[in-house]
């Protein structure tokens, strides 16, 4: 890798110019089962990245590795914040058998050594769950201020000053109820801020999940299937949140998604996963004219691929239009 | 060498009586994933089943040969814990089914307190000894004046074990209701739509885990010729320690955990302390949940996420 | 074969005529009977005793006769009442009436509770015509006060963070076991002595190790929370039930160090802060210028337990609105939620242990100075079972749902001692209290059947933007560590 790499260096895709995270060979196995073989991908800085494949692919898997909750079997897992490490840095943390090396412009994390919770405690790296996972009991307000837990942990001085009273506490406690506020009205749950997350619909109960990650201040967000179960306007304001959660915060998204209007319309770029390898990787583009995809997704030869494409064309128009209307 | 042979025999002895108990916890943790607390209570009023129904036996019904006599009582103090495990589950489990996690667990636990206190109230809260049934012992080995002896009622207990538990794998094994328990255990909402009656089969595992512990417990007073209601709760943490060491959830793990939680609790005693013996017990349990949740025989389980 | 659900809904009540409703209901009695006739043939219809060292048979048809009566009419009764086919199924939705006690009225009761709990020793005292003669019912209180603060400090590990812990009651013994061995052991006294000089300490004792009995208990309680991390569920509840045996047994065997069996007795009793309640000069009595009085301690003992239990309430309320209490919930909700939010899971598992355990140890100091005496018969398992109880039955996460159900199930098993004019019914020999841990064993089970998520099931949130409402208890998940 070069070092420092200008983002519009010698017409490079972003995501190989400036890359938030790297996944670098990674293997996941499952006693015989290999559900992630030999993987490498790039997630670009400011990109929306979706990553797509199959029923069974390993995205879930891909997924769970980068957030934490599986341990790789082998693999480099890189994400970096601030700018993209260079190859000496890489190879120096690496060795050195440090889980991160923090700068005071950019760090380098290697998450395939961080247990979950610091992967999205210190390399902040957030992410929702494909069978959604809120905490059901406690309100949508409630659930915004977990998110901010570390944060109001070191306020409240591990508890001591919360416990009797002192100053410093009360002020950092407003200001999450304010972000948590800020959160609530961007995905329109400011009316319902009171009643608990279980009680919310479907659709409503994913993007809480989505503003709850956000309340961490990640720099990524890993959203499994963020469009399942959502119905065709739950869908385009989603895709509306999500442009404007990259907009407004800088926030980089990778993201697990079937729905191919959701994929096509928002994403920088698209990395097919079929039986725990790489098919294809690019703009959505080029990801969508190459026909090993469409064989994957379809099983199908060569013959019938032209009809796909023109089927998935369609589709596509149909939402756009649907959008624009 | 001659000590060691002897407590082998001994532990043996002591691990087929939790392998028996063993089951009925890791039958009803298999089918309804609850631990039934009150199964080493049903394994003490077993016990004093065996008890009333052997002094019937022996002076009302004047029943002298000691075979038949135990053979009387063992059907008959099975077929009594059947019934009460059955009421049991009927009273206190069933109406809890798919409630809340915890609830079926304190009411196990309450159900485990007032079997213990029913049967202090009932047959007061003095130890009931028996007078002494098989006395007859072989000598195994005579090393100067040290004998190595097995008891004919430990082979007894042996044998008697290892009969029923091949009468039982089969019943679990090769019989449609073995195969509704499998079908229950995996997917009851599922197994319900094809057919199989839920609310029998798990009453039915009841029924057969008290039947065993009912053997347990007869075996047991023949052994230590004593009854006493207080002796449910650490016999029943043995037995569930047997049934978690072997992998809860298997049969074979269940027996293969009581077999070795007899020989650790024997040779621990005889080695060690006697005094400990009951914190080793509670140790292997905390140790095996701790380090090695699956068991030895046992599936393990992976996080969801 | 029939396709029949898991939960199958009752056969749906028709109009039948009360004939068959009788005879049905008559039917289904006399099967139950029957059963319970098999089910007590054993145990009541025959008796074991011991006749001149020799074990023999006595029996008993008459009781059997009136057990099995008992279950007939009664099911009988039910069956025509309660369960009858004709009766409208009430449709109950929305909150319960202990619900709306909990969370509407509930901002009104606490005060009205906590000022009857201030007043209770005077009230007692007036009540019976004296402060002798009220001693009795300071004791009560006293012991129902303990349960209390046991049951809201188990509501942290249980009903807070959601993970089941069978083996309370060790770190009540290990409060009970740090203060008498700190106050009677002699090395430590005379180390304690030369250090705060003699009547310091003396006078101090219970007040300098009350913290420390805490913090120790605290202590444990990480020890102990730590191997159990990765546990769930029913298995959290096994090892930690295993965790209190082993305590409990190391106790009653280290004869050494704890006394064994035989338990530490003459344990200095409490001062009114360094002043002893004594009738000498330097007396509690004779400072206030009151006329000596043996009920002075135990009046003060009372309002140091209610102190304590209200330190736990207060720190409780405080600490679910921190965010180490909103990370309690959370963890009860969700596991995994909570470490993809950057929650280190092992911490807020360890500081509800600790907490739990802590306010355990305190309880446990107050048990070894009220009682002067400790031993390991004090620490059985029934005693987790009975905190566990009235934590699941106030409905966990509620306080004043566990005060609730301290006060009826201590003071329901105290009244059991005194039924003695049950003797002139049953006989000389009818011993009331034997039923106690019977009663209270069927009354577990009965309340589980009847409500399983306690009295109060709802939840009150920590924070809100516009008005407090209250969850119901369907949405509140029971945690499954």
């Amino acid at each position: 890798m070069a070092p420092s790499p200008s983002p519009a260096a010698a017409g490079l895709p972003n995501w190989e110019a400036d890359p938030i995270l790297a996944v670098e060979h990674l293997f996941m196995r499952f006693g015989g089962l290999i559900a992630v073989n030999d993987l490498s991908f790039k997630v670009g800085r400011g990109d929306i990245t979706a990553l797509i494949g199959p029923n069974g692919a390993g995205k879930t898997t891909v997924f769970n590795c980068i957030t934490g909750f599986y341990k790789p079997s082998e693999g480099r897992l890189v994400l970096a914040h601030g700018h993209a490490p260079t190859a000496e840095e890489l190879a120096r943390v690496t060795l050195i058998g440090e889980r991160a090396l923090v700068g005071r412009k950019s760090s380098v994390y290697l998450l395939e050594r961080m247990p979950d919770y610091r992967v999205s405690g210190e390399a902040k790296v957030a992410r929702t769950f494909q069978n959604i996972r809120l905490f059901t009991g406690m309100t949508v307000l409630e659930n915004l201020m977990v998110a901010q837990h570390n944060t109001l942990m070191v306020a409240s001085g591990f508890s001591l000053k919360g416990l009797f009273g002192l100053p410093g506490w009360n002020a950092a406690q407003r200001a999450a109820t304010e972000k948590a506020k800020y959160w609530m009205e961007k995905v329109g749950l400011t009316d319902r801020a009171d009643d608990p997350a279980g009680d919310l619909p479907y659709g409503a109960q994913r993007r809480l999940e989505i503003a709850r990650a956000m309340c961490s201040d990640p720099i990524l967000l890993c959203l499994d299937e963020p469009a399942a179960g959502l119905n065709p306007r739950e869908s385009l304001e989603l895709n509306n949140l999500l442009r404007s959660v990259r907009a407004e915060h800088g926030t980089s998204i990778l993201l697990i998604e079937h729905d191919m209007s959701v994929v096509m319309e928002i994403s920088d770029h698209v990395v097919v996963l079929d039986y725990g390898t790489k098919i294809s990787d690019g703009t959505p583009e080029a990801v969508k004219n190459d026909p090993r995809v469409i064989a994957a997704y379809l099983g199908v030869d060569e013959d019938a691929v032209e009809e796909v494409e023109a089927e998935i064309d369609a589709e596509i128009a149909a939402h756009s239009t649907g959008a624009h209307s | 060498m001659d000590v060691f042979i002897q407590q082998l025999i001994n532990g043996l002895t002591l691990g087929s009586i939790y392998g028996l108990i063993a089951i009925g916890y890791t039958m009803v943790f298999g089918i309804i994933g609850m631990v039934n607390f009150a199964h080493g209570d049903v394994f003490m009023v077993s016990s004093f089943i065996a008890l009333i129904c052997f002094l019937l036996v022996t002076t009302v019904l004047g029943i002298t040969s000691i075979f038949l006599a135990l053979a009387i009582v063992l059907v008959v103090a099975m077929f009594f814990t059947s019934l009460t495990n059955w009421a049991i589950e009927r009273v206190a489990y069933r109406p809890l089914r798919g409630s809340f996690r915890l609830a079926p667990m304190i009411s196990a636990i309450g159900m485990s307190i007032f079997l213990a206190n029913f049967v202090q109230v009932s047959q007061g809260p003095r130890n009931k000894p028996v007078p002494p049934m098989v006395t007859d012992v072989i000598v195994l080995m005579d090393n100067n004046g040290y004998q190595v002896t097995l008891a004919w009622k430990q082979v007894i207990i042996m044998v008697v074990t290892a009969v029923l538990l091949m009468g039982f794998w089969y019943l679990v094994q090769k019989t449609s209701l073995g195969r509704a328990q499998r079908a229950v255990e995996q997917d009851r909402k599922m197994a319900a739509l094809l057919g199989i009656n839920v609310d029998h089969t798990i009453s039915l595992t009841f029924v057969i885990g008290a039947a065993l512990a009912a053997v347990a417990g007869v075996m047991y007073l023949m052994y230590y010729g004593v009854a006493h209601f207080a002796d449910g709760f650490v016999p029943g943490v043995k037995a569930f320690t047997a049934a978690v060491l072997g992998g809860i959830g298997s049969l074979p793990g269940a027996v293969l955990g009581g077999l070795l939680i007899g020989l650790i609790e024997v040779f621990w005693s005889a080695y060690f302390s006697i005094e400990y013996k009951d914190v080793a017990a509670f140790s292997i349990l905390a140790i095996t949940l701790i380090f090695m949740p699956q068991g030895l025989l046992g599936r393990p389980e992976v996080e969801k996420v | 074969m029939a396709v029949q659900l898991a939960e199958t809904a009752p056969p749906p009540a028709k109009a039948s005529p009360s004939s068959s409703v009788m005879a049905h209901a008559f039917k289904d009695a006399v099967i139950t009977g029957l059963i319970a006739l098999g089910l007590f043939t054993p145990l009541i219809g025959f008796e074991t005793v011991i006749i001149d060292g020799a074990l023999g048979l006595d029996y008993r048809p008459g009781t059997l006769a009136v057990m099995v009566g008992i279950i007939f009419v009664g099911r009988l009764l039910l069956n025509l009442t309660v369960w009858s086919p004709n009766r409208k199924p009430s449709v109950r939705s929305g909150p319960t009436i202990f619900d709306r006690a909990g969370t509407t009225i509930g901002p009104a009761v606490k005060p009205l509770l906590l000022a009857f709990a201030v007043g209770f020793p005077f009230i007692a005292a007036f009540a019976m015509g004296g402060m002798n003669e009220s001693r009795y019912l300071i004791d009560l209180g006293i012991l129902i006060l303990t349960y209390v603060m046991l049951g809201w400090g188990l509501n942290i590990v249980v009903g807070l963070a959601g993970l089941l812990d069978l083996g309370y009651v060790a770190f009540y013994a290990v409060g009970a076991y740090t203060y008498a061995l700190l106050a009677t052991s002699a090395p430590i006294n005379d180390f304690f002595a030369g250090f705060l000089g003699e009547t310091f300490w003396a006078n101090w004792a219970f007040w300098i190790c009350l913290p420390m009995a805490g913090v120790f208990a605290g202590m444990w309680g990480m020890m102990l929370g730590f191997p159990v991390l990765r546990l769930r569920g029913d298995y959290l509840a096994i090892v930690t039930l295993a965790f209190g045996e082993i305590i409990r047994l190391v106790l009653i065997n280290w004869v050494d160090f704890t006394g064994g069996g035989a338990g530490i007795a003459s344990i200095p009793r409490a001062t009114f802060f360094g002043v002893p309640f004594t009738a000498g000069e330097n007396g509690f009595a004779a400072l206030f210028g009151l006329q000596f009085n043996p009920m002075h301690r135990i009046i003060f003992l009372y309002f140091v337990i209610l102190a304590l239990a209200l330190i736990t309430a207060f720190a409780t309320v405080r600490l679910r609105r921190l965010p180490v209490g909103r990370a309690w919930e959370a963890l009860r909700e969700d596991e995994i939620a909570c470490r993809s939010l950057g929650i280190n899971t092992t911490n807020v598992k360890l500081s509800a242990f600790a907490t739990g355990a802590m306010f355990g140890g305190f309880a446990g100091c107050f048990f070894a100075v009220r009682a002067g005496f400790v031993s390991p018969e004090s620490f059985t398992f029934d005693i987790s079972a009975m905190i566990l109880a009235i934590v699941v039955l106030g409905g966990m996460g509620s306080q004043i749902g566990v005060a609730v159900a301290a006060a009826v199930m201590i003071g329901g098993m105290e009244m059991l001692r005194n039924l003695g004019f049950l003797n002139q019914i049953f006989g000389g020999d009818f011993d009331p209290s034997l039923y106690r841990m019977l009663i209270f064993g069927f009354a577990m089970v009965a309340i589980m059947v009847w409500k399983p998520r306690g009295l109060v099931s709802t939840r009150a949130p920590t924070i809100f933007l516009k008005e407090r409402k209250a969850v119901s208890g369907d949405h509140v998940k029971e945690g499954h560590g």
